[in-house]
């Protein structure tokens, strides 16, 4: 279809942010090749039976459209300012200040002023001016209010599949005007129409049928799983055994699905493996409630709860005690914002207390869904792991705050402080780049596909900036996170900006860290690679 | 051009109070109709608008965390930034109405050889902090006018406004910020080229039309003396619902009255709204507790999911050969 992706990154990084002379009313939006994703495939959208199923593409002049798509719209938006207060509210305070304009990666690292948090808001706002407001009706362009036409709808599908809702630009806001609410809704209003590309509607209706996005059947899970425990057992020495589906274990892990597929994902999931191992946790996977991620969030509110009503399902038929989730992103904003709301009571399961250290997770009463984080630097805490945090000598490390987790949860420091344990060198990136300002990987809400690099790379620029920065002042050759997005996808934003910076969950160095009980002298890191110091001593 | 519409829109505006009083002696209206009903729309509009959002519910809990969050209890929770508590967000509040906090975090992102550097950007939140303190001073100052004796309070408050001592009458010092700062509001407005981009008409129509209110309202007070006395005969009928038009009031006065009635009653129809949308924005005004105590969905409806007894139909075979317990044999 479209050439490869050749731009160079001295190329890219020529950014200019002067706005157009002409106005942004009259202009329609440009589809520039490598910043968009594919159209949806028809057979996706039919398997959640997602309206005006069809195959589609962005690219070309006719987007099959039903008759009324204009009614349809329209509606649409009534309907939503009807049940969310912030998005009729967001629609009406904003006084376009201009302070969220330069907090968006997409603004900062491609410079189009519709990126602009607050113009990309007021794309969907002319639309609501003319339609629902007086003096969108009566003044009309004055007002800032235009035609719902076809040219504005392809303008508004074209930014907001270039925003991750990675809320940024919320917290400059001086009235918390938050664009992910914003994109949410115009999302979801694409969605009415079939609009969705299918790097979402892939990994859906993957997960509505098999579990999970990548679509692991069940003997596949435990396949690949297989690997990372011989892995296991060539560094450790030791066999671990996990169960799946086992009914009457006392907690229940889920984690996204990528964590069991890719590099470096894997190796955080070994880390898990090798934790609860060493514990003598009574847990059980689930291979129906395999996916903590929920890209149904990138397609409207009702999918994502269809997708994430398995996890609470699943911990009842097993009847576990709690739950203890993985290290996601767009997982944990569910399940610290939406998921209690959305699927509770968790009523059948128990406040979860730690087995190991007595600890009542408190911040968790209601859920019972703690993140591993959590659970981890408590067991640091009461001294319940032996660490050597040397084995991870050869790794200078940094960390990467992922959006959904700083700046729709908070959890901050609780990574930091089991970081601290497991390594010796651990350096912050700058200020203004991490914790709730921390800078999205560019590639988040569905954005990690392959024919939309120009836009990953833009997007990702400022967070690489970062990386780079400490790469070059402290010798950083590690960027540690707690999300599987970030594991897929800023490897290769490292490969283009800031090269020799690899990627790592949490996880993969508390496993390294880790002193099992009768393991073997190791002489290798979780990825198989030696560790320097230890063959030195040999 | 929508700079120039706003800017005119406020020119006729004061033309007509001009016309209207000078020309055709419609003191009355000027002084007594329109006042009433620019009051009238204000509160009702008002009303109408927060009722309007009020009635849209909050359906999930989404406040945007810029701190750490409720945790262990040997981690320092940022309880106001991040609040899990009703006095957090009590005092998240205050700062953002109070003291425009998230403003205060602004920062300017530029590109220096190829780096990204973040610096200070205050000047909007001082501006923006200097404007609506000296907007609120001085409207409470304007007591004075509707009270038959001045509270000591608005006479402290006029005491240190004015505490330069300089010229007679005295200066005021928030007449000259609140000028300042408007002033500037707009300037950047038409000089950052983004700024520009984004403003819209009515972006630049309640600037101008503040700036045409201070301007009067120096213009009388320092220069083209009004009688005073006139000026308070008739703010005390208005309040007391008895108005009268007291002879010889300048002009002046009745398109500073005008204007302001204009700003009355174009607030609920615009984004000056934002006033009492602070007070109501999700991302600021909830708790972060929702993993602690549940939160509901008033129009929360059931779903239709994958269950597992379908996906187990789906794989059972799958799941027995790779040793996965299932429910049915
Ligand atoms: S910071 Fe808030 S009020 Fe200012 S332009 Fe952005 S969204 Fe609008
Ligand atoms: S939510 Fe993130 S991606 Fe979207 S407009 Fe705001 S800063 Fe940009």
């Amino acid at each position: 279809m479209a050439t490869k992706f050749t731009a160079k990154p001295d190329e890219l990084s020529k950014i200019d942010y002067k706005p157009p002379k002409k106005g942004w009313l009259d202009t329609p939006a440009e589809f520039k090749e490598h910043t968009f994703c594919w159209g949806a495939k028809g057979k996706n959208l039919n398997v959640v039976e997602f309206p005006n199923a069809r195959d589609w593409s962005p690219a070309e002049e006719d987007w099959k459209l039903p008759e009324n798509w204009q009614e349809i719209v329209l509606e649409g938006i009534k309907d939503r300012l009807s049940k969310y207060r912030s998005f009729k509210l967001f629609m009406d305070i904003c006084v376009r200040c201009g302070a969220c304009a330069d907090k968006c990666h997409f603004f900062i690292g491609g410079g189009d002023p519709k990126n602009m948090p607050v113009l990309r808001a007021e794309l969907l706002r002319s639309i609501y001016r003319k339609y629902f407001t007086a003096s969108g009706k009566m003044l009309g362009k004055i007002a800032g209010a235009r035609e719902l036409t076809l040219d504005v709808l392809k303008e508004i599908w074209y930014y907001y599949y270039q925003c991750t809702e990675c809320r940024r630009c919320s917290v400059f806001c001086p009235y918390g005007i938050d664009q992910a609410e914003i994109t949410m809704v115009g999302r979801e209003l694409m969605n009415l129409l079939g609009l969705n590309t299918d790097w979402i509607s892939g990994p859906v209706a993957n997960c509505y049928m098999k579990g999970n996005h990548l679509g692991l059947e069940p003997h596949t899970i435990k396949n690949s799983m297989e690997f990372f425990l011989d892995d296991i057992e060539t560094i450790t020495g030791i066999k671990i055994k996990p169960t799946f589906n086992r009914k009457g274990a006392e907690i229940l892990f889920v984690t996204p699905s990528g964590d069991l597929f890719a590099d470096p994902g894997t190796y955080t999931a070994m880390g898990y493996l090798m934790l609860f191992h060493e514990l003598g946790l009574d847990y059980t996977w689930s291979t129906y409630a395999s996916e903590g991620g929920n890209f149904g969030l990138f397609t409207s509110n009702e999918m994502a709860k269809r997708l994430n009503a398995k996890i609470y399902a699943e911990a009842k038929r097993l009847g576990v005690k709690w739950i203890i989730g993985g290290e996601c992103g767009h997982m944990w904003r569910i399940v610290n914002q939406y998921m209690d709301t959305w699927n509770g009571p968790a009523d059948f399961l128990e406040e979860p207390v730690s087995p190991i250290t007595g600890t009542k997770f408190e911040n968790a009463k209601s859920t019972k869904m703690v993140h591993i984080a959590e659970f981890t630097a408590d067991l640091i805490k009461n001294g319940k792991l032996k660490l050597d945090p040397g084995r991870n000598n050869h790794l200078k490390v940094t960390w990467h705050d992922s959006c959904n987790t700083a700046r729709g949860m908070g959890i901050l420091d609780e990574p930091r402080y089991v970081l601290r344990n497991v390594c010796n060198h651990f350096h912050e990136m700058p200020e203004d780049t991490i914790r709730e300002k921390t800078f999205c990987c560019g590639s988040g809400t569905g954005l990690n596909a392959s024919e939309n690099m120009d836009l990953r790379m833009r997007g990702g620029f400022p967070r690489a900036n970062a990386v780079k920065y400490v790469r070059d002042n402290y010798g950083v050759n590690m960027l540690a996170n707690i999300c599987a997005i970030d594991r897929a996808t800023l490897k290769a934003l490292m490969e283009y900006w800031a090269p020799d910076v690899q990627v790592a969950g949490l996880h993969e160095l508390v496993g390294n860290a880790l002193v099992m009980t009768g393991e073997k002298e190791r002489t290798q890191d979780l990825r198989l690679e030696p560790l320097p110091e230890k063959e030195a001593k040999e | 051009m929508r700079i120039l519409f706003s800017f005119f829109a406020v020119i006729a505006l004061v033309l007509s109070a001009y016309a209207g009083v000078k020309i055709a002696n419609l003191q009355f209206l000027f002084g007594v109709v329109i006042p009433y009903i620019a009051i009238a729309i204000f509160i009702l509009g008002f009303i109408y608008r927060v009722l309007k959002w009020g009635s849209s519910p909050v359906p999930f809990r989404i406040p945007t965390t810029c701190g750490q969050q409720e945790s262990l209890p040997w981690i320092k929770q940022s309880k106001i930034e991040n609040p899990s508590s009703a006095a957090g967000v009590v005092i998240r509040m205050a700062l953002e109405v109070l003291l425009f906090r998230s403003l205060f975090r602004n920062l300017k992102t530029q590109l220096k050889e190829g780096r990204l550097v973040y610096g200070e950007a205050k000047w909007l939140w001082l501006a923006g902090l200097a404007f609506h303190w000296s907007f609120l001073i001085i409207f409470v100052r304007h007591f004075r006018l509707f009270l038959q004796d001045t509270p000591s309070f608005i006479k402290t408050i006029e005491g240190l406004d004015s505490f330069l001592q300089v010229g007679v009458p005295l200066l005021y010092m928030t007449d000259v910020v609140l000028l300042g700062a408007v002033t500037y509001l707009f300037l950047r407005r038409v000089f950052i080229p983004q700024i520009k981009y984004i403003s819209l008409a009515a972006d630049y129509f309640p600037l101008f039309l503040i700036l045409g209110i201070a301007a009067s309202g120096v213009l009388m007070r320092y220069f083209y003396k009004v009688h005073i006395v006139g000026v308070k005969e008739l703010a005390m009928g208005l309040v007391s619902l008895n108005p009268v038009i007291p002879q010889s009031i300048g002009v002046i006065f009745y398109i500073h009255l005008f204007l302001i009635s204009i700003l009355l009653a174009y607030f609920p129809l615009s984004k000056l709204m934002h006033m009492a949308g602070v007070f109501l924005s999700p991302t600021r005004n909830m708790v972060n507790n929702s993993r602690i105590a549940r939160h509901i969905n008033p129009w929360n409806y059931p779903v239709h999911v994958h269950t597992y007894e379908e996906y187990e139909n789906d794989f059972r075979e799958k799941m027995k050969k790779a040793g996965i317990p299932v429910e049915k044999e």
